[in-house]
């Protein structure tokens, strides 16, 4: 019994219908194709809509109402607004006062720790925020990167913390325990990350392929294996931990395998960057010039008719999650080898895995939407530790925000509605006729 | 109950499926609904049912005007209906589904299985049914879930039931026991609306035949009327669905097949020990009613089926455990049943969808890059030689209609190298201007020295593109005979009688 | 006439479409793997001693006797019934035929046996003590998974189980501080875990969004919540919003002194008492009430539900919520139930073993409910072993259900058959 309408005169040939959202139904496709080009003669007028009512403003206006959301958040747990809520009906200006001063002076020290601190003498000081940004978004676009590549092919890639984890542990162990020249040292380190990655992605493929298994369940099961492997090679002795310590921890990473600061020791920002912007390259010629890529995507859009077409879609599943697990990899050897090199512990992958669903949902799963994804989060990061020191206002408001920003991008009705905006005409669900 | 639509429009976008729709049925009336497919039967229908709202118009029973929000309304007020694909729910026993949406409860909101059992038998014995009331609807053929559907309505002590193509699926002679079991309740004095767009059928039981085009209704007919007249309002003009073909002049044997049985997921054996051959040059038809293992037989030469025993060569060389990839590259071409789910990809343009099967290799493919300049190239020409209306070849394919599809993959399939051409229900769907087109091809690649396989349902196509039939019964192939073959005779087969066994010679 | 040809053999009125058996190695293929397992642990690696069983704590009143193995020759015995068992399902699958549950319950339960043995060589092994703790660590799990049987039955499928209960964890121990009542608490835990329902409804029944992705967002957006307000309201005042009244330990009088069954159903805190009527709820609700028929069909084929007048959008809107306010009691399970305050993270991947147990459960509320039983206790024997000190670390028992539902999922242990329309959403 399929539902298939057999006389519709349009058929939707796509299972979602829902090309705007840029998240389609998983089984279907899980990402839009973007817009479609203008056909004239309406070409101006299309384009306006896109521009209003289509993706990229349902974006800035996602962000702008999570801003908000988190803006209540503050407002509320504030001491002084608290205060001056009690009297709220007696001198309304104190609290409103009490209100813009929580909220502005919160996300004017998110600004000030992420982009530009005025605060600091000179624009080389000034600048040192948008640098922490900049290494704060390293992982994210690596990690975004592969977990929408998955999205691409139709897989939903949850398992980021446990391929980052084995990469982690692979690069770290060639990392602190070999003995190789400088340079070489980093390449064997980062393509043991890689191929660490690679190898905890590459299972949940195999097992889809072979026998079917949801990779969403898999990724998460694995997730928790790679944490408990990991925590046992941390506090056995001779593996991954400390020579003479008890702590769970490894020893630190030799100077041989340590990225570079790519604009000198006064910034955090180093070698990794370059390997996120060229793992984006990568990507792109995947995804938009390669024959792999367009076998990927047909996967994704509608794994029936690629088989049919020879397509062999398990091997497009086994493949697609290996890179994809090679790049969220990537990510783990970027925290360890960039970021955290005094030796790691089981919590060194710092949520970067789930936050890379994030970068990669708002990016909308295209490679250079990801990039600038990621480095809006690396600004949150930034500035949320900032906002820590300088108001404390715990960092966890920064997930909140980005999770809302994830949800609104997800139903731009819901956005649309907010802000009143037209619903773009080129974009409407196909209706489906003679429905049966 | 009578029933009555007046002045039903229902609209979809800028699409008019029901434009000004009136309809009378009265009680023990057997009312035809006859039209293409696409004309706005089943539209119509799921308005009467309260699935869709019609913008305009209204619906009245016994003269009282009806506002139905959900089907829920419209069961209460004395609806019933037997779907097309069936509303049943596979993992339910026959009496979970007739109760599902009126349930009774006893003690401790227990569900009242007992009293829905007897329901169930009691109404499967007036209609001489014999169904099981604790069987689970997945284990049972589809002429028996079809009764199950039809007991579901008449439990809910319906009074007007429309029956939607309900034929489709059924055997000749599943169709015969349906047509003894709609006069049956047409004398017991149910108002029976039947959709569908065979012209016999209407002609057996119709009391009256109201017909319908592009949304329209286009005339009233009596059921005397010839089948050429009913066919003429129908589609416009007079259908003449023969094409200009010559005879065939086949050469070598091309595809062999010997003793192929396929296994599904579930152990059945959906194709049984199955031989024939097809020579270059021919067309050989693979008739049957639906869901008697053509498909999976024309899986099986594609590749497609997991479980498969037996030989498939073609040209001498082995076909059968290649991967899909293997069996296209060895001059195989394939138009699969159903193009939304198995031959396009819908949110690819039209220009990706012609390389879909071939994104491996040269011209499309150089070093692991695409070659979007030969690709943009290849696909204007395409377009143009196969009249595929689309606004450019970026366009969306999932956005063209049923027939430019349909043209995408025949472009695809047929600007290669072929040895062998199977099309399996290459026009369903389609209008009668486009299925022309698609026939045209087909015979053009029989021409051109292509060994051919067309799997069809319909009688109407079996018979302007054949050169021989094998008809399929129940997973094996009850017989091969010519393609001039009588359509009585085809009909008996198709209900798995033997040819010869009735002395019959063609 | 010469072009007839025939070919297949059968008769001319009843063909029946013959039943063919597709061999499926996968059962012994298993067996085989934890065979030899069984092998080079208890035999190859074997070790010396006696183990013994302690089946009652020392206080009761009825005591049974201990059971005494030698370690060595248990080990032996239960390798050798383990391999014939294995041998057997291979015969079955040769000779065309199945193997039944019951064969894999026996092995399973003589590895346990074995393991048992081998692991506790030379030390007592306190099997009540192992029990009673698999009931208080699988509490919150059966709570998840009943609300995930309940959600996806209806076709949405919950990833935020996980998000459900550590709502209800936060806002069951805020409102039993506030009230001093366990039972405001665990409404409280019910009205929170409804509350991420609605949204995941919201978001996958109206505006169709994926839900899984929203299942995903929106753990960690109560992930961030929750941890917001901990660090902001409940550090700077602990006494005022996070001292929960925690339950108070309910003994049935002489039906608790049965031996073993006894503690484990009749001297428990009143949640686990709910959480037995919840299973048993559930179970009756879901297979015998029209509620149940509704759910389910709305869940199978949603179309057919319609088409008999069943509001699908509605349906699935009121049990996802309901989904979530079982999930949510488990979530106050643990600041009422075991540890008496929130923290942080305090579910601590729960939510997701509630979701494997489901899948491992067969979308079956009591099936759910033995798995998340036999989650809990791998995780409860390995801190039994810990004690004991066992010869396997720690960190590897703690895998076990994860690697378990790898294996379910795979379709290496019972086949699993989501409710056909589980995350699809329905449009008309």
């Amino acid at each position: 019994m399929t539902d298939q309408p057999t006389n519709e005169p349009n058929p939707g040939l796509s299972s979602s219908g829902m090309s705007d959202t840029g998240i389609a139904h998983l089984e279907g496709p899980l990402v839009s194709t973007g817009p479609v080009e203008p056909e004239p003669p309406s070409r101006w007028r299309v384009a306006m809509n896109e521009i209003m009512g289509g993706s990229i403003m349902i974006s800035i206006l996602s962000i702008v109402l999570a801003m908000v959301a988190g803006a209540i958040l503050i407002a509320v747990t504030d001491k002084t607004v608290q205060a001056t809520a009690g009297y709220f009906f007696a001198k309304p200006g104190d609290m409103l006062n009490a209100v813009w001063l929580a909220v502005s002076g919160a996300y004017s020290s998110l600004f000030q720790g992420s982009v530009y601190n005025f605060r600091r003498e000179g624009f080389l000081n000034g600048i040192k925020p948008f640098m922490d940004t900049l290494n704060f978004a390293t992982p994210l676009i690596m990690a975004g990167l592969g977990i929408g590549l998955g999205f691409r092919v139709g897989l939903f890639n949850i398992g980021g913390r446990g391929q980052m984890l084995i990469a982690i542990a692979i690069a770290g162990w060639i990392g602190f325990a070999l003995d190789l020249p400088a340079g070489i040292h980093m390449i064997v380190a980062v393509i043991g990350g890689l191929i660490g990655g690679a190898l905890w992605g590459g299972i949940v493929g195999l097992l889809k392929a072979k026998t079917g298994a949801h990779e969403v369940i898999t990724t998460i099961m694995l997730n928790f294996v790679a944490f408990y492997l990991v925590s046992f090679l941390l506090r056995t002795p001779g593996a991954l931990q400390a020579p003479g310590s008890n702590n769970p921890k490894s020893p630190p990473m030799k100077d041989t395998v340590v990225f570079p600061p790519l604009f000198g020791e006064r910034y955090s920002v180093n070698l990794g960057l370059v390997f996120a912007i060229i793992a984006v390259i990568i990507v792109w010629w995947i995804l938009e010039r390669s024959s792999l890529g367009f076998k990927f995507k047909a996967v994704g859009y509608n794994p029936n008719a690629a088989r049919v077409a020879g397509i062999n879609v398990g091997a497009m599943f086994i493949w697609s999650m290996v890179i994809s697990g090679a790049l969220v990899g990537l990510a783990g050897v970027s925290q360890i080898l960039g970021t955290v090199t005094t030796g790691f512990s089981s919590g060194i992958d710092a949520g970067i895995g789930f936050d890379a669903i994030t970068v990669a949902l708002l990016g909308r799963s295209k490679p250079w939407g990801i990039f600038w994804a990621a480095i809006l989060f690396g600004a949150f990061k930034a500035g949320g530790y900032a906002m820590q020191a300088a108001q404390g206002i715990p960092i966890d408001i920064v997930l909140v925000v980005q999770s809302m920003i994830v949800l609104f991008i997800a139903a731009p009705p819901l956005v649309r509605a907010v802000f009143h905006l037209p619903t773009p005409g080129v974009f409407r669900k196909r209706t489906k006729i003679e429905a049966v | 109950m009578k029933l009555e639509l007046r002045g039903i429009t229902k609209r979809f976008g800028s699409l008019v499926a029901n434009d000004n729709i009136n309809l009378t049925v009265n009680p023990g009336e057997i009312h035809c609904l006859l039209g293409e497919n696409g004309a706005g039967k089943s539209t119509l229908m799921n308005v009467l049912y309260g699935l869709y709202h019609a913008e305009e118009g209204e619906i009245l029973l016994d003269d009282v005007v009806q506002d139905f929000a959900g089907p829920g309304d419209a069961m209460a007020a004395g609806i019933g209906m037997v779907h097309q694909h069936f509303m049943l729910i596979p993992v339910f026993t026959v009496a979970e589904n007739v109760m599902l949406g009126h349930e009774e409860t006893t003690f401790g909101g227990r569900l009242n299985m007992t009293a829905t059992r007897k329901t169930v038998r009691e109404l499967s014995d007036r209609f001489g049914f014999d169904l099981d009331p604790d069987a689970l609807v997945e284990d049972l053929p589809v002429g028996v879930q079809q009764r199950v559907e039809i007991i579901k309505a008449l439990s809910k002590n319906a009074q007007v039931l429309v029956f939607d193509e309900p034929t489709a699926v059924l055997t000749p002679q599943e169709t015969d026991e349906l047509m003894l079991i709609m006069k049956q309740l047409r004398d017991a004095g149910t108002a029976i609306v039947f959709i569908t767009h065979k012209l016999r059928e209407v002609r057996e039981v119709a009391d009256r035949i109201t017909v319908i085009r592009l949304g329209k209704v286009v005339g009233e007919a009596e059921p005397t009327a010839t089948n050429e007249e009913l066919a003429s309002l129908m589609v416009g003009r007079a259908v003449d669905l023969m094409i200009d073909k010559g005879p065939a002049d086949p050469g070598a044997p091309a595809l062999v097949v010997k003793d192929l049985s396929v296994i599904d997921h579930v152990g059945q054996m959906v194709v049984n020990r199955v031989s024939f051959e097809v020579r270059a040059g021919e067309i050989l038809a693979i008739a049957g009613v639906q869901g008697n293992g053509q498909t999976e037989l024309t899986e099986a030469i594609m590749g497609l089926q997991q479980h498969v025993t037996g030989e498939i060569s073609l040209d001498g060389k082995p076909l059968n455990r290649l991967s899909v990839n293997k069996v296209l590259n060895s001059g195989v071409g394939f138009v699969p049943e159903d193009r939304n789910v198995d031959g396009l990809v819908g949110d690819f343009t039209v220009a990706e969808n012609l390389m879909l099967d071939r994104s491996d290799g040269e011209p499309f493919v150089k070093f692991g890059n695409l070659q979007l300049g030969y690709l943009a190239t290849f696909a204007e020409e395409k377009v143009e030689q196969f009249d595929i209306r689309a606004q450019g070849i970026r366009t969306l394919v999932g956005r063209l209609s049923g027939g430019n599809q349909q043209k995408v993959v025949l472009a695809r399939e047929l600007s290669r190298e072929l040895r062998l051409f199977v099309a399996a229900q290459p026009t369903r769907g389609l209008d009668v201007g486009s299925i022309e087109f698609v026939h045209t091809q087909i015979v053009a690649a029989r021409d051109a020295g292509v060994a051919v396989i067309v799997v069809s349902t319909e009688l109407d196509e079996v018979a302007a593109l054949a050169d021989r039939v094998a008809v399929m019964y129940r997973g094996g192939i009850i017989g091969i005979v010519p393609g001039d073959t009588s359509r009585d005779v085809l009909g008996l087969m198709m209900a798995g009688e033997h040819h010869d066994s009735r002395g019959a010679v063609a | 006439m010469s072009a007839v040809s025939q070919t297949s053999g059968a008769g001319a009125d009843k063909i029946v479409l013959e039943k063919a058996f597709v061999k499926n190695w996968k059962a012994p293929i298993s067996f085989g793997v934890v065979t030899i397992v069984a092998l080079l642990l208890f035999v190859l690696n074997g070790r010396e001693g006696t183990s013994s069983f302690k089946l009652t704590a020392d206080a009761t009143a009825i005591q049974l006797p201990v059971i005494q193995l030698p370690t060595v020759a248990t080990g032996i015995v239960i390798t050798v019934l383990l391999a014939g068992l294995t041998a057997y399902s291979a015969y079955r699958v040769q000779t065309e035929r199945k193997t039944p549950l019951w064969i894999v319950a026996i092995f399973a339960f003589l590895f346990l046996v074995g393991f048992l043995a081998w692991a506790g060589a030379g030390a007592s092994i306190p099997v009540y003590g192992l029990l009673l703790g698999t009931v208080a660590l699988s509490a919150p799990l059966i709570f998840g998974a009943l609300g995930g049987v309940i959600s996806e039955r209806s076709g949405v499928v919950n990833i935020a189980i996980e998000g459900q209960m550590l709502a209800g964890a936060f806002v069951s121990a805020m409102v039993a501080t506030l009230t001093g009542n366990a039972f405001a608490g665990l409404f409280g835990a019910m009205v929170a875990g409804m509350l991420v329902s609605f949204v995941l409804a919201a978001f996958a029944i109206k505006y169709l969004v994926d839900q899984i992705i929203v299942g995903v967002v929106l753990n960690v957006l109560v992930l961030g919540l929750t941890s917001f307000f901990y660090s902001t309201i409940m550090t700077a005042n602990p006494q005022m919003f996070n001292q929960p009244a925690r339950f108070p330990r309910i003994e049935i009088p002489v039906l608790s002194q049965i031996p073993i069954i006894g503690p484990l159903l009749f001297q428990q805190t009143i949640i686990i008492y709910i959480m037995y009527v919840t299973v048993f709820v559930v179970w009756y609700g879901l297979f015998h009430t029209r509620w149940g028929l509704r759910v389910r069909s709305v869940g199978e084929h949603p179309q057919a539900a319609d088409t008999v007048g069943i509001k699908v959008g509605v349906t699935r809107f009121w049990n996802v919520s309901l989904a979530g306010a079982v999930a949510g009691m488990g979530g106050a399970y643990f600041t009422l139930g075991s540890v008496g305050a929130f923290n942080k993270e305090m579910t601590a991947g729960a939510g997701f073993i509630a979701l494997a147990a489901v899948i491992f459960g067969q979308w079956d509320p009591l099936k759910a409910t033995m798995a998340a039983l036999l989650f809990g206790f791998a995780t409860n024997l390995q801190s039994v072993l810990g004690v004991i000190g066992s010869p396997v670390p720690s960190e590897f028992m703690l895998m076990l259900p994860y690697v378990v539902t790898i294996l379910a999922v795979a379709g290496f242990v019972g086949k699993s058959r989501a409710p056909a329309a589980d995350g699809k959403p329905y449009i008309k």
